[in-house]
Parts: C-alpha cells; structure tokens; sequence
C-alpha cells in the first residue's frame, strides 16, 4: 500500500490542477461569453468543444450499446460480468457530453428548446431528441446498480420487467444517433474535404463507433486492471478482439471502395496538409490495428489487444476531428487551434469523468468481484428478497 | 409572389448608400470605419466589396429553400412566403449549425455578447410584408439594387445580359444555385473574383440531410421487430432447453 501511495497522489494532483484550470475556464466562459474563452469566429463555428466532446464523446460512450444488445438480445452471457462498468461509463459519457454542450451553446439555459420546438429536417432536432431519449434509458439501465446498493425493491423489479424494451430502445435510438452525428456533415458538400465528405458519413460514423465502443471495453478493462486490480478474463478480450478485427475490415474495405468509387482515391497520392491527415488516421486505426489484431500470436495476448484497443481509439478521434475540424479548414480559409480555456474545459470534463467513474466503483456493485459471494446481477434481488425471511 | 432582390454590380458605383441604409433599418451603428468593413459580420448585415472600379454587394442570399432553416433543431430560422428568410432570436440556442451549414457563410454571431444572438440580412421582412421595398433597394441612387417580383426580376436580367452580352457574364447568380435563391446577382467580371463560390450544387441542400432523416420512422419499426425477434429466437431456445430439461427430470422421477 505505501508503495501505492505516491503514484496515486500524483494523478490525484494532476487532477486537481486540471480541474482547477477548468474551473476558471468556466468562469471566463461564462463571464465573458465565447469570444473570450474559445478561438471559434463567424469563419469557424464549431471548433473542439463539438469536434472532441461531443463527436468524440458520443462515439467513446458507443460500448454501452454494443454490449447490452450482445448480452440481452444476443444472448451471450458470457459478457455479462463487463456488462455494468460499460453501461457506467456510456451514462457517465452522455451526461459529460451534455455538459460540454453546456458550453458550446451560446445560449446554454435553453438547451431544451428542440423537445419542444421542433424542426424534424434537421439532424441536429434528432440528434437532440435521441441523446436525450438515450441518456435516460441509459440512467434507468444503471439504475438498478443503485438501488441494489439502497436495496429498493420494487422499483429494482419493475425495472427488470422493462429491461428488454429499454435495451431494445438504446440500441434503436444508438443507431440513430450515432449515425446521424455523420449525417450533420452531409449538408457541407462543399465545405468538407473530399477525403472526408461522403454521403456514406452516417454509415462510417455507426461502424466506427461499433469499433470503438469494443475497443473502449477492452481499454477500460485494462485501465481497471490498473487501478482496481480488475481486469476481464482473456477469453473474453480475445472475443472481443476477433469482432473487433471484423468490424475494422468492413469499415476499411467500405472507405476504401467510397473512396474509389467518388474519384477521391488519386487525392491519397498528392501530398497535402489533409492528405497528412488521412494517412495519420488509416494507419493509426486501421492499417496497424488490422495487422496486429490479424496476427493470430498479437491477438492471444492481453498487452496486444490493449494496444490495439488504443490505437484503435486514437485513430477514430483523429477521424472525427478530421471530419469536424481539419477538414473544415481549407474552405473555411482559417487555422483554427483551440484556446487554452477551451482545452482546460475538454480535459476538465475528461478528469471528471475517470474520477466519477472511480468513485462509483468503490461505492457501488460495478464490477463482478465487487459483488459479495457469486451472486450475478440477475441472482441478486433473489438475495435480497431472502433477507427479510432470514431475518423472521 | 415571391419578391426578390436583383443587385446589378455594372450599375453599382460604390457609393454604400445600401451599407447606411441597412444600418440604420436594422439599429446597428455605421461611421466610415464600419463602412470600410469589406465583411460581413454581427454588426453589418450588408458589406459593398470594391475592387478597382467594380464592385459587389455581400448580403444574405435568402434561398428559395434556405439551408440554415432545415438544419436550425428548434426552427428560428424561415422561410416567409414573400421571400425572406427570417431569424427568431427567442428561440435560437446557439448552436450556429446554421453558420456551419450555410453555403454562402452568411450569418453572423455575436461572439462578444454574454447572450449572443445570429445576425444576418432578413431582407427587410417587416417592409416587403407591408408592401415596402428593402431599405437597401430604397436607398440604392443608380438603381444597381432594385426590388420587385422574383420571376419579373429574372425576366429583366435575362434581358440585360442579352442586350450588353459584352457587358455582363451570362450567369445570374442566385438562380439556380442552391436551387434559387431571393437575390440575384449579375457582374462582368467572374464572381469567383469577389469570393462567390460557383462550384456550389444547383440542388437545394435540404435534401442531402432530409432524405437520410425521411428513413427514420422505417428504420425505427424495422429495427423493433428485428431486435425484439432475434431476442425472442436466441431466449426461446433457453426456454425450450429449460422445458425439455424438466421433461426428462420428471421422467428420472417418475422412474
């Protein structure tokens, strides 16, 4: 434990002044309005606070879905122990998102004008609409880890009787949202560039949030093994993995024929600031994970598949900040670099989220081994019910 | 009818009586430091461009089928039968997809306000609506920014152009780019020079997003049944295994 003691200071400081930094990006921000806190102009609207936290953010949140229609409507109990610290994490996600939208609005304390002013042609009225939906029947998926802990019953078991339509309604609103994140970018044909623009964008936003929701579980399974000392089984990473290399090879072979068949392919040859950019994001997400995850030495071990998982991950974000960003800029006629308070609120808001996360797995039944004895989620009602007859 | 604008920059001589006019219409300040403002931006609606001796007005292109309103989530912006493309501050949230969406980069935000709003040329929607020509259109001394009737406005630039074919480019921007839009531009020299883009699609972009969102309640009824019945299919062979599993512990029993 003494050994312990000074690593886990240092992130715990390192959080601190991250947070403190965002807390007074904050107060700028909402002093001085976004002209003093954000490098966004009439020539750059959205820079990294809809680019990374909420692009990125919905997209890293994606593992939620994956794995309660793997589970619930698949069948495979296998994955059923990771089934908790993935649903933690796409809720925790959603809500950061929202607080990042928080920002990113000019007029935040209006945020819930779309549920009632409707537009249904604009993407943005169903984006709103579906993260909302989708936020709280991620709220009432965790819901029952919190009152397992408050020992509620009836509302734990009323839930449970509901539990297939919601996992059915995550999984349809999922789709759509994670989609249509692709879509936003469709009415920009002339703005985006060709080695992103493609009427395929709500298609390539769903795949690759597919692969970065499977790539975020076997990250986060690494990242607990190093700070709870729980970690999944093998067997089950290395499952993870092989769906994992499949939904990389129809993603790449998808962009790949895209590519061809809108004449862009001959823009991959000619050397440019966005070319840069392209090569940077296939070869970090797919062409290195593709090759690592198809050899089948790499794929059997913990460390190969974490690796992937992160370059995976990494790829992705290049991708959706190419899309949202650098893609943009040429058209747009300006470089755009985000401003310090906009990237204190960013990591603020990441900080945030790993430190909840934590909190909520010291406090609360998250992980398999966390459960007392081997009483599963579905078994421990059951345990609970008993009490009151023990007791008698 | 929808009414229109049609800004004829061979007529155009600089004077930026459009710029004060706009300014004053919308109670926004103008000086000669505003006026030599060459942008658009919060605080100027309307922005003449010189180069040289030409000339060239900068102006929200109120479009037939105006992208900023089909992508705006809580509908501050439409579009009026009359032509105008109205902004309703009320209702705006502030998430400038508008900005991001539209082809022309033309409306503006107010970065430096706590409680920004969009600004854009609204085309005068007050006045066209009581039978009034924009302030512009009134206040233009050559007749370079005239107001009426969209089809009438066409039918006269067609004209000019075939009269002084020399004299203008045969293109009236505005058209059918996008699909159309409620100001028409007519120039000699190639609009590209003064940052029009002419590589924009001829199709209203509404339709880019509207058609993937059009497939939604399909794709919602589609994806219920096919959930809830691979969920049925691969349970209901745990139920079956569960039945016939009894089956045979009471036949152990019965032994």
């Amino acid at each position: 434990m003494t050994i312990q003691l000074p690593r886990l200071t240092f992130w715990k400081a390192l959080l601190t002044l991250i947070l403190l930094a965002g807390l007074y990006a904050t107060v700028v921000r909402f002093t001085r309005g976004l002209g003093a806190s954000t490098n966004l102009s009439d020539d750059f609207p959205w820079g990294l606070w809809i680019g990374f936290d909420v692009l990125c953010g919905v997209m890293l949140a994606a593992g939620g879905f994956i794995l309660t229609a793997t589970v619930h409507i698949f069948n495979l109990e296998k994955f059923k122990p990771i089934i908790r610290p993935t649903v933690l994490t796409a809720f925790l996600g959603y809500v950061l998102v929202v607080v990042a939208l928080l920002f990113d609005l000019g007029r935040p304390y209006r945020i819930w004008h779309p549920l009632v002013m409707w537009n249904p042609h604009s993407v943005m009225f169903e984006v709103a609409w579906c993260v909302t939906l989708y936020t709280t029947v991620l709220a009432l998926e965790f819901a029952p880890v919190v009152f397992e802990r408050l020992r509620f019953r009836r509302p734990l078991r009323l839930l449970r009787t509901i539990s297939i339509p919601l996992v059915i309604a995550g999984v349809i609103l999922s789709t759509l949202h994670q989609s249509s994140l692709g879509s936003l970018y469709l009415i920009v044909p002339e703005k985006l560039h060709p080695l992103w623009y493609s009427p395929l964008l709500p298609v390539f936003f769903f795949i690759s949030a597919v692969a970065v929701g499977l790539a975020m579980v076997i990250f986060e399974s690494w990242m607990s093994s190093k700070a709870f000392g729980k970690q999944l089984e093998l067997p089950l990473l290395q499952s993870l993995g092989r769906v994992l290399l499949v939904v990389l090879g129809v993603y790449a072979v998808l962009r790949f024929e895209d590519l061809l068949h809108r004449g862009a392919l001959p823009l991959v040859i000619h050397s440019s600031y966005e070319t840069d950019l392209f090569l940077l994001e296939s070869v970090i997400g797919l062409l290195l994970p593709i090759a690592l995850l198809a050899n089948p030495r790499i794929r059997a071990t913990a460390g190969g598949l974490y690796l992937c998982a992160v370059l995976v991950v990494l790829g992705f974000v290049t991708n959706r900040l190419n899309v949202s960003i650098t893609g943009m800029e040429s058209t747009a006629g300006v470089h755009y670099i985000p401003r310090w308070t906009e990237i204190a609120v960013t990591a603020s808001i990441i900080g945030a989220g790993f430190a909840i996360f934590a909190l909520a797995v010291k406090y609360l039944p998250i992980f398999p081994a966390a459960i007392e004895g081997e009483a599963l989620p579905e078994e421990l009602p059951k345990a609970v019910g008993e009490e009151p007859s023990a007791a008698a | 009818m929808s009414k229109a604008i049609l800004y004829d920059s061979t007529q155009c001589i600089g004077c930026k009586l459009c710029e004060k006019a706009c300014a004053d219409r919308n109670k926004l300040p103008y000086d000669d430091k505003i006026g030599a403002e060459e942008k658009l931006s919060a605080h100027k609606l309307t922005a003449v461009e010189v180069r040289g001796d030409k000339f060239m007005r900068r102006l929200c292109m109120n479009c037939e089928e105006p992208t900023c309103a089909s992508v705006c989530p809580v509908a501050a912006i439409r579009k009026n039968p009359e032509g105008p493309v109205t902004y309703d501050a009320s209702r705006c949230i502030g998430c400038r997809y508008c900005m991001m969406a539209c082809p022309f980069n033309v409306p503006k935000y107010e970065w430096n306000l706590l409680l920004p709003r969009v600004r854009k040329c609204d085309m005068c929607a007050d006045r066209v609506a009581a039978g009034k020509p924009t302030a512009c259109a009134e206040a233009c001394p050559t007749g370079a920014t005239k107001f009426g009737e969209r089809d009438d406005l066409i039918a006269e630039a067609k004209e000019r152009i075939a009269r002084k074919p020399n004299q203008y480019l045969n293109h009236i921007y505005g058209l059918n780019e996008v699909g159309g839009t409620s100001v028409l531009l007519l120039a000699s020299v190639p609009f590209a020079e003064f940052g029009y883009r002419t590589d924009i699609p001829k199709l209203p972009l509404p339709m880019l997003t509207y058609r993937v969102l059009s497939r939604i309640p399909d794709l919602v009824a589609l994806g219920g049944v096919l959930l809830g019945g691979i969920w049925w299919i691969t349970h209901r062979r745990e139920e079956v295994a569960e039945a016939e599993g009894n089956q045979k512990e009471g036949e152990k029993k019965k032994e």
